[in-house]
């Protein structure tokens, strides 16, 4: 009896211990922000937090080539060159080159020529880049060398890969100074088939002996290819290396400021060059070496992807130069300051806008876009038709960037079509009736939000060569009535579409109603309302517009084979040059005939002459001219229906400063600054818990139960006494 | 029983090669190596020449089922539907086409937050949904087991999409108690999951206790519950001693089965909270047209579900001791 009474005791106080432990442990904790998705540790850092909807595929700079890939690589490997951060229109700077490239002129013996000789002299072109001395790179194990100098991890046996799963697992790193000759094995990597750099066949065209060494490192290994000579491209020095490329190609400096330009170490390649590593997901496609401003620190593209300073960055500063605009919003303020300010950044996948958007409004995102759906609650728009932030937005300190994307969204006409295509007066007039009938304006406004701003012609604003004003406007789609563009009435549109042979829609000659096709791959239910809406703009000229949604790969073959009759196309910039615009309608471009990028088909002498007379210009006058030449010729022609150009809006809390929007540069976080002090406080004034509706919630569930309780006992008793 | 697992094991085998030729022959009449090709080089400067590189590198260059170059065996080996199902049957998935990762770790590494939200869901909902339609049985015919069948099928009407927004709004942003969508390692998990787990028992208790009540109607009316009544045992005692334990044949069989799939993840639920489990994995392989990675997981998930079957005859035996396989 005593034995067991003090086993009751002792339970009972191995119960108080429990619960009072409990309690302790709950009243230890902070309940301030139970949501924080975040380390607590991490508060006071200056850590960036962002997500991303996409997944990287690619994080080899010789292979990648997409924006969200770019946002990683961007800021670990550096390229010679890059642009500036603040001036606009855009400029390219030196990175980790000493100069802007010596740029020499060749003939086909191998003389120099003057700087302004004749382009058909011009046999070669040559860039030599000299880099600063002194750039190391990131503390990487593929760098990490014993005491005696030998490499300690080329080469890994089994037993030293035991234990190691992550790049981090590697106990010793290293380090080396950034030489040309890293440079040209990058560029000898792009060369191989091996590699499968997306941009090898365009460089063929370009890079001197390009094609001869993609042909003879044809089955050798990524080892081999260090000591492989790659004719146009050449060491000279430690520091300087010298790129050769076939005749006058002034564009080409633009993709010396693109990740795929970056340095490699062979180091990297030897490293990673192990099937034990591969098996792991260790590879030189997920765990880059670079010398940039971060390092990636965990790499899991379903998650998260981390990256933090790289503690070995050499000297680089916030520049103290940029448009008068800069000074009064306070982004000179650091000029002159090292670069970067941000410790951390964290990348989080988040598949979907609710929970993204969400997570931005209780301060646990400091960037974010603006979805559809919650754009009302965002923006709204000023008597003059300007977007503002809604004063909710206000008081919490959201700020809104606006950006014009370098981009087009456009509708072409396949031009080796009977009906829309060739070089007809009739053809072209009905293009141009279709141009005036889909009414763009309508369209940004009811199915952008208003983000974008109707295309006038191929180059979208901060090109070289955009008009703006009336010399901008294209003639044969609108009016400049009051100082402004106005779309032309529907009955001249009708009347284009009787001088075409189509009165009212109808083909004089058959009788019958024209019936247009569109292709699109976009054959989702949320695409459905844009397709009628396209359906009904034809409506308006008599024309019956097919909607032919097909797959991707469908499409593809359709537009490879000229099958398709208008398609919707885009096209983002490479570079910010005209050329790369212009040349989308290169009659040698065509797709059909020479599996270009003339979508359209688009064949015009007169256009391909004026073209190839400016690509090759520098930006001055006679370049501008001859745009504007290329711009009216094909407003003329209309192979596009010139659709939009997208604007980026993007918000960001007020502690993350120094933001300013620059399509073309890829290594923006440096330049970015956090205030983890006002964003703690913020925090934790939006995200404080709310507990009472639970307690209302548990005695709503006492409510229930006590009757169910006592209406059971009584069915019992009654069964009892029954 | 160890025969019938040996037999069982051996009869999957057909079924495997069969699911495999089924999901290579679906796969390549919708896309063609080209096609892949092309998908994975992007839009921009691909020429012919890297789309031949593209399928040479990863063995799509050869013909599809049969070798007409080859000699002898050569004609079947040397085929993309060899070289690319051969693997399989020992558990090596290869490299993805799109993003040349490890198939076999990216699953390993996926899994288990699959099943960090998965396997509470099943035994919590399993628990609450018993629960649930035992109370309804004990209070049948009464007021309170009709407000407990409206209340079964007004939920069975929502969509499970309503439930995880609604959840991430009402817990995650109004009353600020959980994140609303992310995920961590370790023990840090678990605020992660609390909500998803939740929204799972909620969401599956219409349609889980409707069942299992029905299951158990049909139990009290049986002989066996009328002696046990009979021989003085509570409404409770009966229900919760011998109905549950009768009813558990078809309770095991809607439950053993699914038990491999756990691994295989919820599609919406992951996208929703971010949690970076294999949901997602056969989806964004097929959008992607990703052929390694989608014959992967039609095989392993055709493994999982056989596995289960078999696992689900077995537990009978252990339930019911007069089940015997043989």
């Amino acid at each position: 009896m005593s034995s067991n009474l003090s086993m009751k005791l002792a339970e009972q106080r191995v119960l108080f211990l429990v619960l009072l432990t409990l309690f302790l442990n709950l009243a230890g904790c902070d309940f301030s922000q139970l949501n924080n998705p975040y380390s607590k540790t991490e508060d006071n850092q200056a850590v960036l937090y962002s997500s991303f909807t996409e997944r990287p595929k690619h994080l080899d700079p010789a292979v990648s080539y997409s924006a969200n890939e770019y946002v990683f690589i961007g800021n670990i490997y550096e390229p010679p060159f890059q642009y500036h951060y603040l001036k606009r229109p855009y400029e390219l700077e030196p990175l980790t080159a000493e100069r802007m490239p010596a740029v020499q002129f060749l003939d086909g013996n191998g003389h120099q020529l003057s700087a302004d000789a004749d382009e058909r002299l011009i046999h070669y072109t040559d860039y030599v880049i000299q880099i600063k001395p002194g750039i190391l790179y990131q503390p990487h194990p593929a760098l990490a060398k014993s005491d005696s100098g030998a490499y300690l991890y080329h080469h890994l046996t089994d037993v030293q890969l035991d234990g190691i799963n992550t790049l981090n697992d590697f106990e010793q790193t290293g380090t080396r100074e950034l030489t040309a000759e890293d440079y040209v094995y990058q560029i000898k990597r792009m060369a191989t088939a091996k590699i499968q750099s997306p941009i090898s066949e365009l460089m063929k065209n370009y890079i001197s002996g390009f094609a001869a060494f993609y042909d003879q490192s044809a089955g050798k290994s990524l080892n081999e290819i260090s000591t492989l000579p790659l004719e146009g491209v050449v060491a000279e020095s430690r520091y300087t290396y010298r790129i050769r490329i076939k005749g006058k190609y002034p564009q080409f400096i633009y993709w010396l400021a693109m990740p795929f330009f970056s340095p490699m170490p062979w180091e990297a390649d030897v490293f990673y060059d192990n099937p034990r590593l591969t098996e792991r997901n260790i590879t030189l496609d997920w765990y880059p070496i670079g010398t940039g401003p971060f390092q990636l620190q965990e790499n899991n593209p379903n998650r998260r992807m981390v990256m933090v300073k790289n503690p070995n960055f050499h000297d680089d500063y916030f520049p103290d130069q940029g448009e008068e605009e800069d000074r009064l919003n306070g982004l000179l303020t650091d000029a002159g300051k090292k670069l970067p300010f941000i410790e951390k950044v964290v990348f989080t996948l988040e598949k979907e806008t609710i929970p993204t958007w969400s997570k931005f409004l209780q301060g646990y995102y400091d960037v974010s876009g603006i979805s559809s759906d919650s754009f009302d609650q965002v923006v709204q728009f000023s008597g003059t038709g300007d977007p503002n932030l809604t004063a909710d937005m206000q008081n919490k300190g959201i700020h809104l960037q606006k950006a014009v994307s370098s981009s087009i969204f456009y509708i072409g006409f396949n031009m080796l079509d009977a009906t829309l295509g060739k070089n007809g007066e009739k053809s072209r007039k009905l293009r141009q009736a279709i141009s005036i009938a889909i009414d763009y304006e309508e369209f940004i406004s009811i199915f952008m939000n208003g983000r974008g701003i109707p295309a006038h012609g191929a180059l979208p604003p901060g090109i070289f060569g955009y008009a703006e004003g009336k010399e901008g406007v294209n003639p044969y789609v609108y009016d400049w009535v009051d100082g402004q563009p106005r779309r032309k009435d529907i009955h001249y549109a009708q009347k284009l579409m009787k001088e075409a042979g189509y009165p009212g829609g109808v083909d004089s000659k058959t009788g019958q109603s024209l019936i247009l096709y569109l292709d699109t791959p976009a054959t989702s239910i949320e695409e459905r309302p844009r397709m009628n809406w396209f359906r009904k703009q034809l409506k308006k000229l008599g024309i019956k517009l097919v909607i032919r949604g097909t797959d991707y790969n469908r499409f593809q073959q359709k537009m490879r084979a000229g099958n398709a009759q208008i398609f919707m196309w885009g096209w983002n910039a490479d570079y910010p040059d005209p050329e790369n615009f212009f040349f989308l309608l290169y009659g040698p471009n065509a797709k059909v005939a020479f599996g270009g990028e003339n979508a359209g088909n688009y064949q015009n002498p007169k256009f391909d002459r004026l073209f190839r007379q400016m690509r090759n210009l520098n930006n001055n006058e006679q370049r501008y001219k001859l745009i504007q030449q290329l711009q009216d010729l094909i407003r003329h022609d209309a192979p596009w229906l010139f659709g939009l150009y997208p604007e980026d809006y993007v918000l960001h809390h007020g502690w993350y400063t120094n933001v300013k929007p620059n399509l073309m540069a890829n290594n923006r976080l440096k330049y970015h600054k956090i205030d983890p002090v006002k964003r703690k406080e913020n925090r934790q004034q939006w995200n404080a818990p709310i507990f009472w509706p639970l307690g209302l919630f548990l005695l709503l569930l006492i409510g229930l139960i006590v009757p169910a309780v006592i209406a059971y006992r009584k069915k019992i008793r009654l069964a009892l006494n029954d | 029983m160890i025969h019938y697992i040996i037999r069982r094991l051996i009869y999957a085998l057909p079924l495997l090669i069969g699911v495999n030729i089924l999901t290579f022959v679906l796969f390549f009449v919708v896309n063609s190596p080209d096609d892949m090709a092309r998908m994975q080089l992007g839009q921009k400067h691909v020429t012919a020449q890297a789309v031949d590189n593209w399928k040479k590198q990863r063995g799509y260059d050869l013909p599809l089922l049969w070798n007409d170059a080859g000699q002898g065996l050569e004609t079947v080996t040397q085929t993309v539907f060899y070289q690319k199902s051969v693997g399989l049957f020992w558990f090596d998935f290869g490299i993805s086409d799109s993003d040349k990762r490890n198939i076999g770790a990216d699953i390993k590494q996926r899994m288990w937050p699959s099943l960090a939200v998965a396997l509470p869901s099943l035994v919590l909902g399993l628990l609450v949904n018993i629960t649930v339609a035992l109370m309804m049985v004990l209070f049948r015919n009464s007021y309170l087991e009709f407000s407990g069948v409206v209340l079964c099928v007004i939920l069975m009407s929502i969509s499970s999409l309503f439930y995880i927004i609604g959840g991430q709004f009402l817990f995650g942003k109004l009353l600020r108690l959980v994140p609303i969508s992310g995920y961590d390692g370790g023990f840090n998990a678990i605020k992660f999951v609390v909500l998803p787990v939740l929204i799972g028992v909620v969401s599956g208790i219409g349609s889980g206790a409707r069942w299992y009540r029905t299951l158990f109607l049909e139990e009290v009316e049986k002989d066996y519950v009328r002696t046990a009544r009979a021989k003085g045992l509570s409404e409770t005692q009966t229900l919760f001693r011998h109905v549950v334990k009768n009813a558990m044949i078809p309770i095991l069989t809607g439950v053993v089965v699914v038990l491999p799939l756990l691994f295989m993840g919820s599609l919406i639920m992951e996208s929703f909270f971010s949690i970076p489990g294999l949901g997602s994995y056969t989806i964004d392989a097929i959008s992607s047209q990703d052929f390694a990675i989608v014959r992967s997981m039609v095989f392993l998930g055709s493994v999982l579900y056989i596995f289960g079957l078999l696992l689900t005859d077995i537990s009978y035996t252990l339930v019911d001791p007069r089940v015997r396989l043989s």
